[in-house]
């Protein structure tokens, strides 16, 4: 099997009525980023003393970063576990997470209150390497620079620089390796975050020395199930050939990561003996079991030979887990979080359209990208 | 009656019709009734038969009576001489020695079960009460057979009241409260060290027009006196509220005219009218925290004459927490219409989606399957 | 690569992992050794509020002022105009002070300057410092992000951040102790110490404090006591019968313990301190991390192996992407 794909770009009319409609979510974000820059993060978030958290920090970062691991997985895939046949996927990959981590990065900006001292993170007079924050920071920050240079041969490839290309390709297994580093330290530490909180966070979720464990491989299940979703919204939207065929070959280390995900998750809250609290009736004891049920999902269609034949369950599977995934780390951060007292949030509207405007954003340039850029792998004849 | 009577009245007083008038609504006024009360009042005062008053004092030091003197509009002895008949008081009476004795007697006899004894200082019961005797017995008798045809009974001063000076420890005359003694009676208290006169006038006041006592607190104090703390209506409370305290008489502080609570203020637990109403009509804060004394508390059980002066006090709120933010207050926003519909929305988004693409695959699919038998 | 080999990297990067975790697994950190703080007494406060008014004074923060007009202090919580609060329980008909059915008690909420402080943790730029002489627990704005993990990692919510501002920062209690007021260092005593008529709130060195904490948990009900004002064995005190206290000293072990405690004569839970294990969030979280970064030995030999296995992939792909050319 050839390991070497040819990719262009789709071409087809950019600016369509769903690209319109998107720049429309995009524009209403930018505009609200203004009203926050104006006159701060009250006037457009529910943001206050107990929780300093919101969804800007829940979906755009935590969740998001979560949503762009797929360059992560398959560089680990292809290039790491040399599975070669996985090539075609990693491009689009690349071009989520570098969109996904951007993205997040900006998100963290925006979300900051005291943005213009960002540069501190890197001051080493001011680091505290006792704070995950500062890992996670600097990881998010190095990473996204990495995304940027993994992806760089698409666009020396598109302005015909051969030349630096070839230069660039004898150093990228550097990056690729850096590439693969960042996203494991700076993944798991996002669950460390929430070891610092302690009794705040509800115990369905306190898995303190677990917490990295668990947030890795809701990571990695994250990473694989966005390829499929991508592949197959690109096979459904964009009218490309079906890649279920490869995406069938990330079933079993799905499968086993999930096995290892529930063993973990269900081993420490036994151990713990805090299950009973799924049982409670609350808000967080419901969410719990959603999100034991979306991640259930993908495990039993996965299980079942017949199932997986069909891309159609593939993506069921998949984005049961994206929401499985995406619905743990909410519930870790936001929902079972609990500061005490009489605080309560739930994100405004403004808050909500600012994080559908950075989704909106990512999608249009994903679409511009593969439209214009050989992102995608050249379509078979027969497609 | 008519006003012509009020006109008498107001002669008989030395004070014009209007100034009468006046002082009768103010009395209203203190007692929180409505300024036709006033009008009332005046023709209950104007009226020929007068209430007749025994007043007994006790264990006493005349204080209760210096301060009645003292209250002039118009002056209180007019009101006291003119307006009710008093028959019996040892240091006011006309008539002394047996003389006195008889009168009273007289006064009680023909006013039974009408008039209002008044009884200052408190009753020593040690030894029979042999610690104070007036006309040969125990002042303790006289109280008690006074007190058989008494319409009323009012102790005045803190004495008579909670036992006072004398009943400060080690209380060698067993020094007792009148409503002790009295125990089957309403006694009305008008606490105080000295009291303030119109707490007693405006009672006597009450009683006389309207034939009943005023409300009483749960000490039996009439509510309209001593219904408030002293420290919700002190001048000097900004001062406390702010942190502002004298810690030594004559310091900074005290110069300043601070709160006086770190030098032992009982007005936080002490309930009386005094800041509003003031001593001797002479205004500009002529009480004792106006003038740079703490409170003692004289006018409270258990706090004046048994506290430490200096002694902090406790800070009495009622029901206190209604008005400080509790453990718990509400903060941030929920969820809101708005909000939940574009969250609703998203999430339906992505369902419908994969519902699409997942129908469509599924058609894809379901060709390229037909495809690969047709070609096979 | 086969599966064999990528396990082993991975094993190896476990591996380095836990073994030069142990030797930085860390336990909470000790008192500083002229550690400062505050004691309050909820039986004895009354609540006042000067010390909510002279913080106020102090630290040059607005009245927050509710629904419009009113012109006095209306706060009701912890916030970036308040960082002292008098807080009332207060349960059924709320008239027997301390008493926990139809009463009421006082707390005092401020930062609690912990020993082992989770916000000095978590900040990423070290804004939040422990002093490590008095352990007061201070904040550097001009270091500050605004991240507001601090707000989140704090177990009592007491940093806070200024939503209301385009420029907003961090806002907390420093003891008194910050540039331009130092009244500590001046030999002050901080302004609710100074301020409080009863002595609920009393200033000294945390050793001091809890031995006068411990005097008075031992006190039997009733019992006359000199009460100090300001600082343990001040010339002013007052006298007063000691009320039932319950036994407990609110931050001589809670979360490693704090240097403002509290004592009160019902539990700390219902005046809305929250139960907390003796061991500090911060070493847990400090321990994990250090388990897996500590001297960045385990992602130094992660990176060697996928530097490894990434170049032998790279070449493998370039060679046959030659030979198809």
């Amino acid at each position: 099997m050839s390991h070497h794909h040819e990719h262009a770009p789709i071409g087809g009319r950019l600016i369509t009525l769903p690209f319109l409609f998107l720049s429309a979510l995009a524009l209403i974000a930018v505009v609200l980023l203004v009203e926050r820059f104006m006159y701060g993060l009250g006037a457009v978030t529910n943001l206050n003393d107990g929780f300093p958290w919101g969804i800007w920090v829940v979906y755009d970062i935590v969740v998001g970063t979560g949503f762009a691991c797929g360059g992560y997985v398959l560089a680990l895939t292809v290039y790491i576990a040399n599975k070669g046949k996985y090539h075609p996927l990693v491009r689009p990959a690349l071009l989520a997470s570098l969109f996904g981590y951007s993205l997040g990065g900006l998100g963290a900006i925006v979300d900051m209150g005291r943005y213009w001292n960002f540069y501190q993170m890197f001051n080493p007079a001011q680091q505290n390497f006792n704070s995950v924050m500062l890992e996670v920071g600097l990881c998010v920050a190095a990473y996204s620079i990495v995304l940027f240079i993994e992806f760089l041969p698409v666009i020396f490839e598109k302005f015909r620089a051969d030349e630096w290309k070839k230069k660039l390709e004898k150093i990228l297994f550097i990056f690729i390796a850096i590439g693969v580093l960042l996203p494991t330290m700076h993944q798991s530490s996002l669950g460390s975050l929430l070891i610092a909180m302690g009794g705040k966070v509800h115990p369905l979720w306190q898995s303190a020395y677990l917490m990295p464990v668990l947030a890795i491989t809701t990571a990695m299940m994250l990473g694989f199930s966005i390829v499929i979703f991508e592949g197959s919204m690109a096979t459904v939207g964009l009218r490309q050939p079906s890649e279920t065929h490869l995406h069938r070959g990330l079933i079993k280390v799905i499968r086993a990561l999930l096995v290892l995900f529930f063993i973990v998750r269900l081993g420490d809250l036994l151990y713990r003996g805090v299950l009973g609290a799924a049982f409670s009736g609350t808000l967080q004891g419901n969410m719990f079991l959603l999100e034991m049920v979306l991640f259930l999902i993908p495990l039993v269609v996965l299980s079942s030979a017949n199932l997986v034949r069909q891309g159609r369950f593939l993506l069921i599977a998949a984005v049961s887990l994206l929401l499985a995934g995406a619905l743990y780390r909410f519930n870790a951060f936001l929902i079972g979080f609990d500061p005490g007292a009489g605080y309560i949030y739930f994100p405004s509207v403004k808050e909500l359209l600012v994080s559908i405007g950075i989704v909106a954003i990512e999608i249009l340039g994903y679409l511009f990208f593969v439209k214009m850029f050989p992102v995608l792998p050249k379509a078979h004849a027969h497609a | 009656m008519n006003n012509n009577e009020l006109q008498q009245v107001a002669e008989r007083l030395g004070v014009s019709r209007r100034t009468f008038m006046k002082f009768c609504t103010g009395v209203a006024a203190t007692l929180g009734l409505s300024a036709g009360a006033g009008v009332q009042m005046a023709h209950a005062i104007a009226n020929p038969r007068r209430p007749a008053v025994i007043w007994l004092s006790a264990q006493e030091c005349t204080g209760c009576t210096e301060s009645l003197l003292r209250a002039n509009h118009p002056s209180l002895e007019h009101l006291i001489l003119d307006l009710v008949s008093l028959d019996y008081h040892e240091t006011l009476s006309v008539p002394a020695g047996h003389a006195a004795e008889e009168a009273k007697q007289h006064s009680m006899k023909e006013n039974w079960g009408k008039y209002v004894l008044v009884v200052d200082g408190s009753i020593p019961m040690k030894d029979g009460g042999i610690y104070c005797k007036v006309a040969g017995k125990p002042i303790v008798d006289h109280v008690r057979e006074a007190a058989e045809g008494a319409a009323a009974i009012i102790s005045i001063g803190s004495c008579a009241a909670w036992g006072g000076v004398p009943s400060a420890g080690p209380n060698p005359t067993e020094a007792t409260p009148v409503d002790k003694v009295l125990t089957d009676k309403t006694v009305v208290n008008i606490p105080g060290c000295p009291p303030n006169p119109y707490n007693f006038l405006s009672t006597v006041l009450h009683l006389v027009t309207f034939g009943t006592l005023p409300e009483l607190d749960h000490l039996n104090r009439p509510k309209f006196a001593y219904g408030r703390l002293i420290h919700e209506n002190c001048e000097r409370r900004p001062h406390f509220d702010a942190g502002r305290f004298a810690l030594e008489f004559g310091d900074e502080g005290h110069k300043q005219g601070f709160c006086l609570y770190k030098l032992g203020c009982k007005g936080p637990e002490t309930y009386a009218n005094c800041p509003a109403v003031e001593f001797g009509d002479v205004g500009g804060g002529a009480w004792p925290v106006g003038v740079g004394h703490p409170c003692f508390g004289c006018t409270e059980q258990g706090v004046g004459f048994e506290k430490g002066i200096h002694q902090l006090a406790d800070v009495i709120t009622v029901t206190p927490p209604t008005t400080f933010p509790g453990i718990a207050e509400p903060v941030g926003q929920g969820v809101t219409p708005g909000a939940a519909a574009l969250l609703g929305a998203v999430g339906g988004a992505v369902l419908g989606a994969t519902a699409v693409a997942v129908k469509q695959l599924g058609k894809a699919e379901a060709s390229e399957q037909s495809d690969n038998d047709s070609q096979s | 690569m086969n599966r064999r080999d990528f396990l082993k990297v991975a094993g190896s990067g476990a591996l380095i992992a836990t073994t030069s975790g142990a030797a930085e697994a860390r336990g909470n950190l000790p008192v500083p050794d002229n550690a400062v703080g505050m004691l309050y007494d909820s039986t004895l406060c009354i609540g006042c509020r000067a010390c909510v008014y002279k913080c106020k004074e102090v630290n040059d923060m607005p009245n927050v002022v509710r629904d419009g007009e009113v012109q006095w202090d209306q706060a009701e919580e912890l916030s970036g105009d308040t960082l002292n609060i008098i807080k009332a329980y207060k349960q059924g008909t709320g008239e027997t002070k301390n008493s926990a059915v139809d009463g009421f008690a006082f707390i005092k909420r401020n930062c609690m300057h912990c020993v082992d402080a989770g916000c000095v943790s978590v900040c990423p730029v070290s804004a939040m410092q422990k002093d490590p002489e008095t352990g007061i627990v201070s904040h550097n704005p001009d270091a500050c992000i605004g991240c507001r993990y601090c707000v989140a990692a704090c177990p009592y919510n007491v940093p806070k951040y200024e939503y209301d501002e385009a420029f907003g920062q961090i806002q907390k209690c420093q003891l008194c102790n910050q540039k331009g007021v130092e009244r500590i260092n001046k030999g002050l005593n901080p302004g609710c110490v100074e301020v409080c008529p009863t002595g609920a709130n009393i200033f000294g060195t945390r050793e001091e404090l809890l031995q006068e904490a411990k005097r008075r948990l031992a006190l039997k009900p009733g019992e006359d006591y000199t009460y100090p004002l300001e600082r343990v064995g001040s010339t002013y005190g007052h006298v007063k019968a000691a009320p039932d206290y319950t036994q407990h000293i609110f931050g001589e072990h809670e979360g490693g313990g704090t240097q403002v405690m509290v004592i009160a004569g019902m539990e700390h839970t219902k005046l809305g301190l929250p139960d907390l294990p003796e061991r500090s969030y911060a070493s847990v979280s400090e321990t994990v991390q250090h388990t897996i970064y500590g001297g960045m030995l385990a992602p130094a030999g992660l990176l060697a192996g996928l530097l490894y296995f990434a170049r032998r992939s790279c070449k493998e792909t370039d060679k046959e992407g030659e030979d198809e050319v």
